[in-house]
């Protein structure tokens, strides 16, 4: 089965536990604002590969994985192509490597069930607290993330709830307090990212010309990230 | 035999023989702990480093040389005692009579010798002009023999950076012998070697080898005198920890005071001093705050060491390096880890000294290591840029246990192997030498095999193939008898006397070859394979650029395609030069190694089909082309596994540059990760790697303002230099590498 792949980096540290090969996969329905892949969003763009081939790459870095590492499925939004997305894993799980899925959980819930399966940890992108920020700055119902976590949190898949702090959107205690709130719903969330915000994808929106929906907005504060961090308790990590 | 200094320790073998191994086997401590145990600098060691940060601060302000003294040929007796601060100084001797004052060493070359002083301000005596024109130096000996070809193949820098006029170095005393045997002892079992010899049959090997054992026993003699001016008696065993790193310490000043060697490396000294560290500390005359202490003060010494060098040599080795390397960890032979409680004090100066690019210290990477010893050896890189790591389970089922590093990455047995020094070849220039039929477009000169430029208006790959085996044959050939002219010259006119009487008698030799530009010919194969390569002509009709057109593959991105032709490059040429032999039946070995040389390496080579353009620098020892890796930092690190040490004995430099965003999040986590990472690097058995956990960011600061960053570290190829030492173009050259971010 073939899929359409964006790109690889075969020294992930910051896309799932340990060091990972991540696979990047073309193609993504939303438009957020603080997108800093926008060369991920169409979906005829890209490279097509064989599931096969992807594990084959995969399996090359296994002497790096250590005790944590593995393989993470990145976009993009990987469950746009949630079969190719499904037949990677499975491979993987027959070559005893650790399924990682990177994902904004916009998508049926029910429909991943073929991904869920072989997934050994799902990277949930939370993007927003309140239903209307999602539906003004994502272009989705914030249900649907809900509703994929309440699917994953029904298969006992572990969860790590990520979030990037996008000043004077998001970068308030209330918000982080209600992203525990959501956290604390569903027994499968062992952990919460806070990323910052980050500007350097500019230049890859001047080369597509097109303008990057937050270019406007400032970096947060790393003293205002700690801040932030810390109220996440041990859900931090 | 017995020795009141050696009481408390267990016996064995080595008492009746010359035998460091089996004392550090019969008596060490494994430790497999964390760091807490450390202690910080003592404010002695913070006032005496303070001074010499000041002389290091000078030094920078006169242009990178302090002083020189032109008038004294430097020696193990020429010069008086000299002291940082006397009072305050716990293991003592430099150089020369003053800190930082370099000598003159005109055994391997005059010229060189001139030049470096003019080149800062300096005339060389005449007194010791005049002491010479009555001596033949390494230098004049080579040039006598040196044939037409030799000196052709030097002028269009297809073989480059031959110690031909310089002190050869890569030989490691085994410094340890004199602590743990006393000079006396070392004396009497050459002396022994001597009488032995005589039963032989003389012929021109065995009168060399008795010519030179008696130059070994004198020089013996003289390191005995050295130590004496300064008021030590090291004719007798060292009695504790701090006259067992005194002694050493003496025997390898003795050997930087006769030699001026590119690299002169320490061996492997920090478990050895941790058995009298722990005797010491057992007889409660020495606390860890002590222990700690001496090893500052030697560190120091250490930092302090310098050779004269010219403005050529420094394009070659940027950064004033002498390569004191120091091995530290490893396993050893019988399961137990060589870790001990001194393997962390050694890496811990970095932090009670400051960051520093001497001694090189170089981490024997194995699987088996603590836990705790690889997570401090991931903070220390994480945090000073200046340490380096070599593949301990590839290394000693070859070496066994007490092998050490000399230079970058030339593993040998300390005390019983040693090399001949060979630089290195321009395999890319040899890839358009050959393409023109044997003319060197850059220099305009005609060399090698002669036949026609090649044809057509896209290159054929078997064809470019075909005559890079017919070049690369006649290139091996020519380099042996080079190199066997140059290390017959150097024994002969500037052997290594002190270094060689701490040498078994029978030694194993090496002779190192190197190539540069692997990832240059690899990739500019794979364009002419995979893509179309148009030659483009000059006015003469050869070949002297390239239009390539459409995707190959290239060496860094663990692509098969590309990368076995990098290993297939290495094999043939190690194949290649194991066909002539080799000086005193010295073993072929290869390094893939460019020290910063890269930089002049490119300058001086063509635009090649891969789409370097003319001039440009080549990457560093075996790393892949800045900026062609596409699928990041482990990708690269793959391709770089694929290289056989088996066709490379004399080492695979590979320099990784990491940002500290992409290696984790925190320090805890990147920790872990630079573990995982080197594990998973050296599983595949892999040899070298240098490791810099930094941004661009910070060296492109340090580039405008580098009065900012007097002590920045960074690993460039096979050793670390203080980053303002650098040339300007080796510093942009440093600064275009790739740093694996994260996305």
């Amino acid at each position: 089965m073939k899929g359409r792949i964006h790109s690889f980096q075969s020294l992930g540290t910051l896309d799932g536990p340990g060091v990972r090969f991540v696979a990047f996969l073309q193609g993504c329905p939303l438009r957020c604002g603080c997108c800093h892949n926008p060369d991920t969003w169409d979906v005829n763009g890209g490279t097509e590969y064989e599931a096969e081939e992807i594990v084959r790459r995969a399996a090359r870095y296994r002497s790096y994985f250590g005790r944590e590492g593995g393989i993470t499925l990145s976009g993009g939004e990987p469950l746009l192509q949630r079969d190719f997305a499904a037949e990677v894993f499975r491979i993987c799980h027959e070559e005893n490597i650790h399924t990682c899925l990177d994902t904004s959980g916009c998508a049926d819930g029910e429909k991943c069930a073929s991904v869920l399966q072989y997934t050994d940890r799902v990277l949930l992108d939370i993007k927003y607290t309140l239903p209307e920020q999602y539906e003004q700055h994502v272009g989705c119902k914030m249900r649907q993330p809900l509703a994929f976590l309440e699917a994953v949190n029904a298969r006992k898949i572990s969860v790590t709830l990520r979030q990037v702090i996008i000043p004077s959107l998001n970068d308030t205690q209330e918000n982080v307090l209600r992203l525990l709130d959501i956290a604390k719903q569903y027994p499968c969330v062992d952990k919460i990212e806070l990323l910052p915000f980050r500007k350097i994808c500019q230049s890859k929106y001047d080369m597509m010309g097109i303008v990057f929906p937050f270019g406007h907005l400032p970096e947060p504060d790393p003293k205002q990230m700690d801040k932030l961090r810390k109220v996440l308790g041990t859900y931090g990590g | 035999m017995e020795h009141i200094n050696w009481q408390g320790f267990c016996g064995g073998v080595w008492q009746n023989e010359i035998n460091v191994r089996d004392f550090i086997q019969q008596n060490y401590r494994e430790y497999k702990g964390d760091e807490s145990f450390l202690a910080g600098a003592t404010e002695r060691t913070a006032a005496l480093m303070k001074k010499v940060q000041g002389l290091f601060a000078l030094e920078r302000q006169f242009g990178g040389v302090l002083d020189i003294d032109t008038a004294t040929v430097s020696s193990l007796k020429s010069y008086s005692p000299g002291y940082i601060d006397k009072e305050n100084e716990i293991i003592v001797g430099l150089q020369t009579n003053r800190p930082l004052k370099r000598g003159v060493n005109p055994f391997g070359g005059m010229r060189m010798v001139r030049q470096a002083c003019e080149a800062y301000g300096y005339k060389l005596s005449s007194k010791v002009e005049e002491e010479f024109t009555y001596r033949t130096t390494h230098n004049d000996g080579v040039f006598r023999a040196y044939t037409d070809e030799m000196r052709l193949a030097r002028r269009c820098h297809v073989i480059t950076g031959l110690p031909d006029a310089y002190g050869r170095g890569r030989i490691i005393g085994d410094y340890r012998r004199v602590a743990l045997y006393g000079v006396d002892r070392l004396i009497a079992e050459k002396k022994k070697d001597k009488a032995k010899l005589a039963e032989a049959v003389f012929d021109t090997e065995q009168i060399r080898l008795d010519e030179e054992l008696f130059q070994q026993i004198t020089f013996l003699g003289y390191l005995k005198d050295m130590a004496a001016m300064y008021g030590f008696d090291i004719s007798q065993p060292a009695k504790d920890a701090r006259e067992a790193i005194q002694w050493t310490y003496f025997a390898y000043l003795g050997a930087i005071k006769e030699q001026n060697g590119a690299a002169m490396s320490l061996g492997r000294v920090s478990t050895f001093f941790d058995i009298y560290i722990e005797r010491d500390i057992k007889a409660g005359i020495l606390t860890e705050e002590g222990a700690q202490e001496l090893m500052d003060d030697f560190v120091i010494k250490l930092r302090m060491a310098r050779h004269l060098r010219t403005p050529e040599y420094n394009e070659l080795f940027g950064g004033d390096p002498m390569w004191i390397t120091e091995a530290v960890g490893g396993m050893g032979e019988d399961g137990r880890t060589l870790v001990t409680k001194n393997s962390f004090r050694v890496l811990h100066t970095l932090y009670t000294l400051g960051s520093s690019p001497e001694p090189n210290l170089t981490v024997l990477w194995s699987r088996q290591l603590p836990e705790a010893f690889k997570k401090f050896c991931a903070k220390v890189s994480i945090d000073t840029d200046s340490i380096q790591y070599e593949n301990d389970d590839l290394m000693r089922p070859l070496y066994g246990d007490d092998y050490a590093i000399a230079c970058c990455v030339s593993a040998m047995k300390v005390g019983k192997q040693m090399q001949f020094f060979g630089a290195r070849c321009n395999l890319a220039k040899l890839l358009l030498i050959a393409i023109n039929g044997g003319y060197d477009t850059t220099t305009n000169i005609h060399i090698g095999p002669q036949m026609d430029v090649m044809q057509g208006d896209v290159l054929d790959f078997d064809e470019v193939m075909r005559r890079m085996e017919i070049y690369m044959g006649w290139l091996s050939h020519l380099y042996v008898n080079t190199m066997n002219v140059i290390h017959y010259m150097h024994d002969k006119y500037a052997y290594e006397k002190t270094q060689m009487a701490l040498h078994d008698t029978d030694v194993g030799r090496f002779m190192a070859f190197g190539v540069a530009g692997l990832s240059v010919v690899a990739d500019s194969l794979s364009a002419i394979r995979f893509a179309k390569v148009h030659p483009v002509r000059n006015e003469e009709g050869f070949i002297a650029d390239f239009v390539t057109e459409g995707n190959f593959p290239k060496f860094g991105n663990d692509d098969d395609r590309v990368d076995l032709m990098a290993k297939d490059l290495t094999h043939k040429m190690i194949t290649e030069l194991r066909k002539t032999p080799a000086y005193r039946n010295a073993i072929h070995t290869l390094s893939v190694l460019t020290i910063t040389s890269n930089v002049m390496y490119g300058k001086n080579t063509g635009a090649t089909p891969d789409g370097r353009k003319n001039g440009e620098p080549f990457a560093p020892g075996a790393n892949p082309m800045h900026n062609r890796e596409e699928n990041g930092a482990l990708a690269s690190l793959n391709s770089v596994a694929k290289i056989s040490y088996d066709d490379c004995r004399d080492g695979i430099s590979n320099t990784f540059s990491i940002t500290p965003a992409a290696l984790g999040r925190d320090n805890g986590e990147r920790m872990n990760n630079l573990v995982t990472i080197l594990d998973g690097y050296f599983g595949q058995m892999a040899h070298h790697i240098n490791v810099n956990v930094m941004n661009r960011e910070t060296l492109m600061d340090a580039y405008e303002n580098p009065e900012k960053y007097p002590n920045l570290t960074i690993r460039v190829s096979g050793y670390a230099v203080n980053f303002n030492k650098l040339s300007r173009e080796q510093q942009r050259e440093v600064i275009s590498r790739t740093f694996h971010e994260a996305v």
